[in-house]
């Protein structure tokens, strides 16, 4: 029936000329080292890998790969810093993070190109949304430093030490600025892994904060995959691991540190329902399913992957979301009007690839934009599954692609229960004109974040974290800082 | 031989506290307590894995209605508990010294746990207000965070006191909305179905508190790998079992909190703080009309 449906070609009207972002003001080295004590150190391991550009599948630069010895020597430059930082007066550690704040919005653009660059979403996100909330978020903490027994009522709030952070690849500096930011106003000192496929931006991060002036060995940064990773969990003078990533990670986070004493938080993974009532203002509905699947190429923890739309307008509703994915720009994500760039890695296009063959095996019907993806680079078409049910994998699971599964329901009881069955609570979208019923759902919804009548908003002082296997503690505002302080 | 006296005392069954209701171990199993003579004053039960999976259901069960509850009203059930924990004190000062205490550090204990009990029945609906926020975002919204209980919770309580660490466990859990499955002390159990006889007196809906008896080292397993338990608190010191919790603990993410260093008898073992460990943030986002501005508010 979907088929005989009039379509809208938009592109038969015009066509858009490439506008590509300027890349040639970019300074990239061939070579990254380790970010230890202040300085640029080569690894122990002496061996780096190849960080390549998604869009490409150019090879951008080497980066160092650490090993146990590397990180053992990270976490006692950090732990040998902490003893001045945290006894240094809350406003003058506030103003070594001031310092970061500005010094990366003055070189925002550079943080945004890279950022594309090595990770493949598209500029106008990480212009627009990555690189300034990452400033955002230092300046908010930055002047936390000297107000913390404000914080905490009937408290005197203590740093904990040092603290191992790792972070994923779907937004490597804004992950960067949400771990080192709270960790430093609260006086801790830091050793953070970025992910093996975007280790860049954390790179140059580490170049700005050495620019800043920061003591050596507050901030240090160490690049390689798992193990590098596994290494920072199992480092005995480590007192706070802080991890963003997978639900199976952080299990495995979780359980290796028992019986150590180390504090931990987690931010793990998600499986948003977006929630559309047949009174929702349905084309602003209509824009807020596309935000909430397709922004950033789906690889959002808190992605709304799974629509509920009632019943009665699902038609209507469904009509115009495969119109609107029409009108959706998938390409390279330098160019300024791209609306879905590449997808992170080789690696993540398999599996999201994989997840639409078993949507198709389970029986929900693919719906897919007609637009054509460049041949070179990992790209993936907008894709929807419409007629999901509870029990398929594309609803339990999380795809971190550009891939929405589509369910209707009739009654709201039906849809809180549809929306809670599910081990994840990160985040969920709530969309009618009705005040009552926005409230119903926002506190019936056993999930973290809550969206009503918008969605995938952030903010430095807007708490983030999840309910469930989502994992524990929040990040940003003054909730974030919690996870930082002995209270 | 005992004297043939005049009338024989009745005494007491002690059983456990299940979905408000009073059964014997399903493990038909127990464990004799014992006076400072050697004397057995009662048969306890020897709660077994499935006593704890019953109790987690009668949890879940009543988790949801709990929460909805008023704050206002949870205070009210509270206070009621400590009144009724008043109106029995001479009973449980008798069962502390029959466990050992002494007749002034048995009052303490009852007396203070009477107090702790009114303490969290004021934070009832205070504690939201204390830790919520109004977020002051940069974009066109209205954003606001609050406390909400993070659900059922598995608590294995204080060892060494009687009734004073399980109203010391119990009530930061029920007073945020939580419900909850307790293991009592082992070596000292009589109060605690004492205790969930007050409970069953105060109004409290069936299945917000279910009261175990028998061994930590049988039980925190289940305890902590339950799939439908999302947090667990342990007030003991035993090291290995803080290492399993913990490890079981990572099969669905529970959070666990091991107040092995909190004295119950101090007054540090009482704050809000106890309250939010047990507390999820949760942040809410509107849109903030923006008539006349050239931006759109989504």
């Amino acid at each position: 029936m979907a088929t005989k449906e009039p379509k809208l070609n938009f592109n038969a009207a015009w066509e858009l000329a490439p506008a590509p972002e300027d890349t040639k003001h970019i300074s990239i080295k061939k070579q990254y080292e380790l970010f230890i004590n202040g300085e640029f150190v080569k690894p122990n391991s002496k061996k780096y890998f190849a960080t390549y550009n998604p869009a490409t599948e150019e090879k951008i630069a080497d980066i160092a790969e650490a090993d146990d010895k590397d990180v053992d020597k990270a976490v006692k430059a950090a732990r040998a810093a902490f003893g001045k930082w945290s006894r240094l007066s809350g406003a003058e550690r506030g103003k070594y993070i001031y310092r970061i704040a500005r010094l990366m919005q003055e070189r925002a653009r550079e943080f945004a190109v890279i950022e594309t660059m090595d990770g493949g979403k598209p500029i106008r996100e990480s212009r627009d949304i990555d690189v300034p909330l990452a400033a955002n978020h230092f300046f908010y903490y930055a002047g936390w430093a000297d107000k913390l027994e404000y914080a905490f009522p009937n408290r005197n709030p203590k740093p904990l030490g040092v603290a191992g952070q790792i972070i994923p690849w779907n937004f490597p500096l804004l992950m960067a600025a949400w771990k080192i930011a709270p960790a430093l106003a609260a006086g801790n000192t830091v050793v953070l892994k970025p992910a093996e496929t975007t280790s860049l931006t954390a790179l140059k991060l580490a170049e700005l904060i050495r620019d800043s002036g920061l003591p050596a060995g507050v901030v240090n940064i160490v690049t390689g995959a798992g193990k590098t990773g596994s290494a920072i969990v199992n480092h005995p003078d480590i007192n706070k691991i802080a991890f963003t990533g997978s639900t199976d990670v952080g299990k495995l986070i979780q359980r290796s540190i028992a019986g150590t004493g180390k504090k931990l938080t987690l931010e793990l993974g998600g499986k948003a329902a977006n929630i559309i009532f047949e009174d929702a203002p349905l084309d602003q509905a209509v824009e807020g399913i596309i935000n909430g699947i397709f922004f950033n190429q789906g690889h959002v923890c808190c992605a709304g992957s799974r629509l509920f739309v009632q019943e009665n307008v699902a038609d209507i509703v469904i009509r115009k979301l495969k119109d609107r994915m029409e009108t959706l720009r998938v390409g390279d994500p330098m160019d300024k009007n791209t609306d879905i760039g590449a997808i992170n890695s080789r690696e993540q296009l398999s599996k999201i690839n994989e997840y639409i063959k078993i949507g198709k095996n389970e029986g929900a019907e693919l719906y897919q934009s007609s637009c054509t993806v460049p041949k070179k680079g990992y790209f993936c078409k907008p894709t929807i599954f419409l007629n999901a049910s509870q029990s398929h994998r594309i609803v339990q699971e999380e795809i971190f692609g550009p891939v929405l599964a589509v369910q209707t329901f009739r009654t709201i009881e039906e849809v809180i229960e549809k929306a809670n069955n599910i081990p994840y609570g990160l985040s969920a979208g709530v969309w009618t004109d009705k005040g009552s019923k926005i409230f119903n759902l926002t506190s019936k919804l056993r999930a973290g974040v809550i969206w009503a009548n918008t969605y995938n908003k952030f903010d430095p002082t807007s708490p983030f974290g999840g309910y469930k296997e989502s994992g524990f503690g929040r990040e940003g505002g003054l909730h974030g800082l919690a996870a930082y302080l002995d209270l | 031989m005992a004297k043939i006296t005049s009338r024989i005392e009745i005494q007491k069954t002690y059983k456990v506290f299940i979905g408000g209701q009073f059964p014997r171990t399903e493990s038909g199993r127990y464990y004799p307590l014992n006076d400072k003579k050697g004397n057995v004053i009662a048969n306890i039960c020897l709660c077994s894995r499935k006593d704890f999976r019953n109790a987690e259901v009668a949890a879940r069960g009543a988790q949801g209605g709990w929460a909805a509850r008023s704050a206002f009203n949870r205070g009210q059930i509270l206070y009621r508990i400590a009144e009724m924990l008043e109106g029995r004190k001479e009973q449980f000062v008798a069962e502390l010294i029959a466990q050992g205490s002494s007749t002034a550090a048995a009052r303490q204990e009852v007396e203070r746990s009477i107090d702790r009990m009114v303490y969290y029945s004021g934070w009832c609906d205070k504690f939201q207000q204390v830790y919520s926020a109004v977020n002051p975002v940069a974009s066109s919204h209205f954003n606001f965070s609050v406390p909400e209980p993070t659900g059922v919770v598995a608590i294995i309580a204080d060892e060494n006191t009687s009734l004073l660490g399980l109203v010391t466990a119990i009530a930061p859990v029920i007073a945020g909305g939580n419900t909850c499955v307790v293991l009592a002390s082992e070596t000292r159990p009589l109060c605690a179905v004492t205790f969930a006889e007050v409970l069953n007196t105060s109004d409290l809906p069936a299945g917000v508190v279910n009261i175990l008896t028998g061994s930590s080292a049988e039980l925190h397993a289940h305890f902590s790998n339950h799939m439908d338990v999302n947090a667990v608190l342990y007030y003991r010191n035993d090291k290995a079992e803080i290492k399993a919790i913990q490890e079981n603990a990572s099969l669905n993410v529970k959070r666990v909190f091991i107040y092995n260093k909190t004295d119950v008898n101090s007054e540090k073992a009482q704050s809000p703080y106890f309250i939010m460990d047990v507390q999820e943030i949760k942040t809410t986002w509107h849109p903030v009309e923006n008539i006349g501005a050239a931006k759109a508010g989504y």
